[in-house]
């Protein structure tokens, strides 16, 4: 077990993903993620690592398909307007069927935005990272300790899975520092062997292909159905989510990544005032924790996100109606306070303790 | 023993605002207990003010971004004036005060100016003003272990620029004593 160190959530990041085995980042600087790439480009040489700062967004995805293609451990980083040049090339990585993983500091949006801390991309990343019929994993961590770990583990689950897999984070956790103990260095060898590889024949097997382009209709319906039975099987095996004090609440508050956070204060200040307030924590935002809302008594739901209200969709489908859902939310890169949410939750603890 | 601390650190960039900041974080990570540090990093930083906050805790914590700091320390004029009214009562406000002119009505909270830039100067520790304000403001809240302090300013340091421990060491001393 590694000593415990001080670090910023970009750089935790980008140094858990080495120690996962990663030897090929491309990248492209943008606020507020560039200490990942600067971070990369100064220690993935002293692992014998690809560092390569490519010269557009577009590019650097186009060479994560390839060295995915070749069997590697590869990933890129950026913010907000990058992801966004990047879904093309994330569409034919799922169409191709390559683990990748992909790090989406966010700032405010929409256009070029600012450069504060925003969760305006829930719908992107959840939904539309590129055309066409594919699902992706997406890891919300919430402190720096959890973006190490979720980082670590997303590679696993994109080799298992062959599924490109996207850590959804924010400027708040790339930008601060928290103490956090780094995962173990893997060993190189004992990573999953990809016999799908494209990394050369050698004259012993039949060549492989790595393509998302699919003519006939019928083998690209094929391909399709074959892979969302994979995503039944992600849904069923890899939903993470943290319930904290729900057992009893009579206020459910759900939040992800950085405002569940201020969420978790509300939270602990409202129970101090003898209120029955709980929260929900999705870690995974697909495949979203559906379970453990519908399992939740709570009389009402306040959803709390740093955008207009993105995933409060997904817990009013999960809710089905069963209880008020409702929604408080700060955008464009301002930061919500504990106080504001805890007016919140005692508003709603008063309409519905009635 | 060390008491939790909500800290927000600021002035013009260049002043180590956020460097001091740090010292605080590491003195956290040294015993333990809960740290967060968390800088701006907007447009302010492009000749405003630059600021960070810090948070040393037995719980985990909440928010990085400190809104009611319970102790501030203030490099210019503009940073006092703005984080001298989000102070929670009884904050500690540390300011230099040879560039800060305390114009607020705030009357439940302490107010302590010291010329830092000026201790520092005299002390041909040219720079050190921000480390010379920690120690002021270590020595009103306690925020570590005195020898904690100095282990921080160790941890902080980047080894190409050892031979300044010593001198930071001897800032903190000189705005203990101030």
């Amino acid at each position: 077990m590694s000593e415990r160190v001080l670090m910023k959530g970009n750089e935790a990041l980008a140094e858990a993903a080495m120690r996962a085995g990663c030897r090929y980042f491309f990248g492209y600087p943008i606020t507020p993620q560039t200490e990942l790439a600067a971070y990369m480009s100064k220690h993935m040489p002293k692992r014998n690592g690809v560092y390569l700062q490519a010269e557009s967004e577009i590019a650097a995805i186009n060479m994560v398909y390839g060295a995915a293609s070749c069997g590697k451990r590869a990933m890129t980083s950026s913010s907000s307007p990058g992801i966004s040049l990047k879904t093309e090339g994330i569409s034919y990585m799922a169409g191709a069927d390559l683990p990748a993983v992909i790090i989406n500091v966010q700032r405010g949006g929409p256009g070029l935005g600012s450069i504060q801390p925003s969760q305006s991309d829930y719908w992107q990343a959840t939904r539309a990272m590129g055309h066409g019929d594919f699902y992706l994993p997406v890891f919300a961590p919430s402190t720096v300790q959890e973006a190490a770990d979720l980082v670590y583990e997303a590679f696993d689950v994109a080799d298992k899975y062959r599924t490109p897999v996207v850590i959804l984070a924010d400027g708040m956790l790339g930008q601060m520092m928290e103490p956090v103990v780094l995962p173990d260095e893997r060993n190189l060898e004992d990573l999953p062997e990809k016999p799908w590889a494209t990394d050369g024949h050698h004259g012993k097997r039949t060549h492989n292909i790595v393509n998302s382009l699919f003519l006939d209709a019928q083998e690209l319906c094929d391909k399709n159905v074959e892979r969302f039975a994979r995503y039944d099987q992600i849904k069923r095996d890899e939903v993470r989510v943290e319930e904290y004090l729900t057992q009893d609440a009579d206020v459910v508050v759900v939040a992800f990544g950085a405002a569940a956070r201020i969420a978790r204060s509300a939270v602990n200040d409202a129970r101090s005032k003898g209120i029955k307030a709980g929260l929900i924590r999705p870690i995974t935002l697909w495949p979203y924790p559906v379970q453990a809302i519908e399992n939740c008594n709570a009389r009402a739901f306040l959803v709390v996100e740093m955008n207009m209200g993105q995933m409060v969709e997904d817990v009013r489908l999960a809710v089905n109606g069963a209880a008020p859902v409702e929604f408080f939310g700060r955008t464009g890169g301002v930061i919500p306070r504990p106080d504001e949410v805890l007016e919140q939750i005692v508003a709603i603890s008063e309409k519905v303790g009635e | 023993m060390s008491k939790d601390i909500q800290a927000v650190l600021a002035g013009f960039g260049g002043q180590g605002t956020l460097f001091a900041g740090k010292v605080i974080a590491y003195a956290g990570l040294i015993e333990d207990r809960y740290v967060s540090w968390f800088p701006s990093y907007g447009p302010e930083m492009r000749g405003g003010t630059a600021n960070c906050s810090v948070t040393l805790s037995v719980e985990p914590i909440g928010s990085p971004l400190v809104t009611e700091p319970d102790a501030v320390i203030a490099m210019n004029q503009p940073s006092y004036d703005k984080f001298v009214e989000e102070a929670s009562s009884g904050a500690a406000v540390v300011f230099d005060s040879d560039l800060v002119e305390p114009g607020d009505s705030r009357s439940d909270i302490q107010k302590i100016g010291i010329p830092a830039a000026r201790i520092a100067q005299d002390a041909e520790m040219g720079k050190l003003a921000n480390i010379v304000l920690l120690g002021k403001l270590w020595s009103i809240t306690h925020f570590c272990e005195r020898a904690t302090l100095d282990e921080a300013i160790k941890k902080c340091v980047p080894p190409s620029k050892a031979h300044l421990v010593d001198m930071n060491k001897r800032a903190l001393e000189m705005g203990i004593d101030a």
